[in-house]
């Protein structure tokens, strides 16, 4: 029994020490998109539930296929959203020198606005000023609602199958 | 894990040892694993070194600081992916005129917006988003993260709805398997990195972010003459089109539709043209390979409502 007892504090050590979420059973990931939909099941045309943006963490609590049921921390808001939507990083939303400096462990680190950013956007248009910009901004404002796309496939007499 | 293996999981002691000792075990793989993908970021530091551009007490921090960005493409965040995609878009448009037809382009995004919903990456950091040009040109573009370009001249070579939805779920195929990223060359990378690397010993000066900036220039144009002159490998080419038909029958239309577009586009491809000619495999091998996938030709029957949706918009193109 002393044996086993051992055993278990040698385990809960290991996990305590370098895998705090994988102990504690449950698994968290980040957002990595600007913004991102929970849904009531696990599919796009699944009914919103909450809305999560860029770095917020969540609770993972069931895989289904390309889709994860998620939980929010601190309230009991649950819901599907797709994979392609989370990584197992978190995202350093506003980082300074010192994140930078500090992230020794960073395979778990993203650094948000780091990189090819904007600032780097910004300089690139100041040396290229022919290359304009107003028709990508034009672009991103194209936005099909749920609403447009479940009219658009009823009406085209399409039945998406799984996967959608 | 659910709470109920939770509670498995922490049935029996002995389990719990073994997989201790197994973690234990499997850490130094682990960290040797993380070690050989270091190995470029340390040549960009030597390199940077020795010309000078980085002190050594800036170097040390490099190997800290460069896990959390990016070592290849793989590792570009989607943060960076769409600020790489759009500027990839700006230069395309810079060379194409787009077509400003707000119903038009409602529709190609109506139809695009739902195909990209059924791809392996239906979610990117601000979306998919498309946009017709004003060119005879055969042609369609897809920047990285997800910003789609399709001219006249190639929606022309659609006779339906499920012609388009194809040339569309091809694009939406390079985007998903960031065939875009793949042109940028791996230098680029690595000059990131040092640049990158050095801010976290001082504040991100001028002279960084200019390098950077020279960094994000030159990968910018590695896509473009790939999206433009070159043209991606046979291999890209062909998994865009696996791509396409998963897409196309995840929503309902039938993957002739781009066999059907390709037949077209056969007949009006000049050879030794600026488009597709130059870019893409010819649409008779396209068809070749696709038809092991899909089986022999069957005619698209396409619903009369769809069809007149189709002509509505793009019948007088």
């Amino acid at each position: 029994m002393i044996k086993l007892k051992i055993s278990l504090i040698i385990f809960l050590l290991i996990c305590f020490n370098g895998f705090p979420v994988f102990a504690a059973g449950q698994k968290m990931m980040s957002i990595q998109v600007k913004k991102g939909e929970l849904r009531s099941t696990p599919s796009f045309l699944g009914r919103v539930v909450a809305r999560v943006s860029y770095g917020d963490r969540v609770y993972v609590r069931e895989e289904k296929g390309p889709w994860v049921r998620v939980g929010l921390p601190g309230n009991s808001n649950e819901g599907w959203i797709h994979t392609s939507v989370l990584t197992s990083k978190k995202i350093i939303l506003n980082p300074g020198a010192a994140n930078v400096q500090t992230s020794a462990s960073s395979d778990e680190l993203a650094l948000a606005g780091k990189g090819f950013s904007k600032q780097v956007e910004n300089e690139f248009k100041g040396k290229n000023p022919n290359i304009n910009y107003a028709w990508i901004d034009r672009m991103e404002k194209f936005v099909v609602s749920e609403k447009q796309t479940q009219q658009f496939l009823k009406e085209g007499e399409l039945s998406p199958e799984g996967g959608f | 894990m659910t709470i109920g293996s939770k509670h498995r999981f922490f049935g029996s002691s002995v389990k719990l040892a073994v997989l201790g000792l197994g973690i234990m075990l499997a850490l130094p793989v682990f960290i040797s694993g993380c070690q050989t993908m270091e190995a470029m970021t340390d040549i960009g530091t030597t390199i940077g070194q020795s010309v000078g551009i980085i002190t050594e007490s800036q170097a040390e921090s490099i190997s800290k600081s460069s896990k959390a960005v990016a070592r290849s493409f793989e590792d570009f965040t989607p943060e960076q992916e769409y600020y790489i995609g759009r500027t990839v878009g700006a230069v395309i448009i810079n060379k194409y005129k787009p077509y400003d037809d707000e119903r038009v382009n409602a529709y190609i995004n109506l139809l695009g917006q739902t195909l990209a919903k059924a791809s392996d990456m239906p979610e990117t950091f601000n979306g998919y988003h498309f946009l017709i040009l004003d060119s005879d040109e055969i042609n369609a573009l897809a920047a990285p993260g997800g910003l789609i370009f399709i001219t006249r001249g190639m929606l022309r070579c659609c006779r339906d709805e499920d012609a388009v939805a194809a040339v569309l779920a091809h694009e939406i195929g390079h985007v998903q398997f960031k065939h875009g990223l793949q042109a940028i060359k791996k230098s680029r990378i690595t000059s990131a990195l040092v640049i990158l690397g050095a801010e976290g010993a001082k504040t991100f000066g001028g002279e960084d972010l200019a390098n950077l900036t020279a960094t994000f220039e030159d990968s910018i144009s590695d896509i473009t003459s790939s999206l433009v002159n070159n043209g991606y490998s046979r291999k890209f080419e062909r998994q865009a089109d696996i791509a396409a038909v998963t897409i196309l029958k995840r929503v309902g239309y039938d993957p002739n539709g781009l066999v059907d577009m390709l037949k077209v586009m056969e007949k009006k491809l000049k050879p030794g043209g600026p488009d597709f000619a130059k870019t893409h495999p010819s649409p008779e091998s396209r068809i070749a390979d696709i038809q092991k996938d899909i089986g022999k030709y069957a005619k698209v029957h396409e619903p009369k409502v769809r069809q007149k949706r189709f002509l509505a918009a793009l019948g007088n193109n």
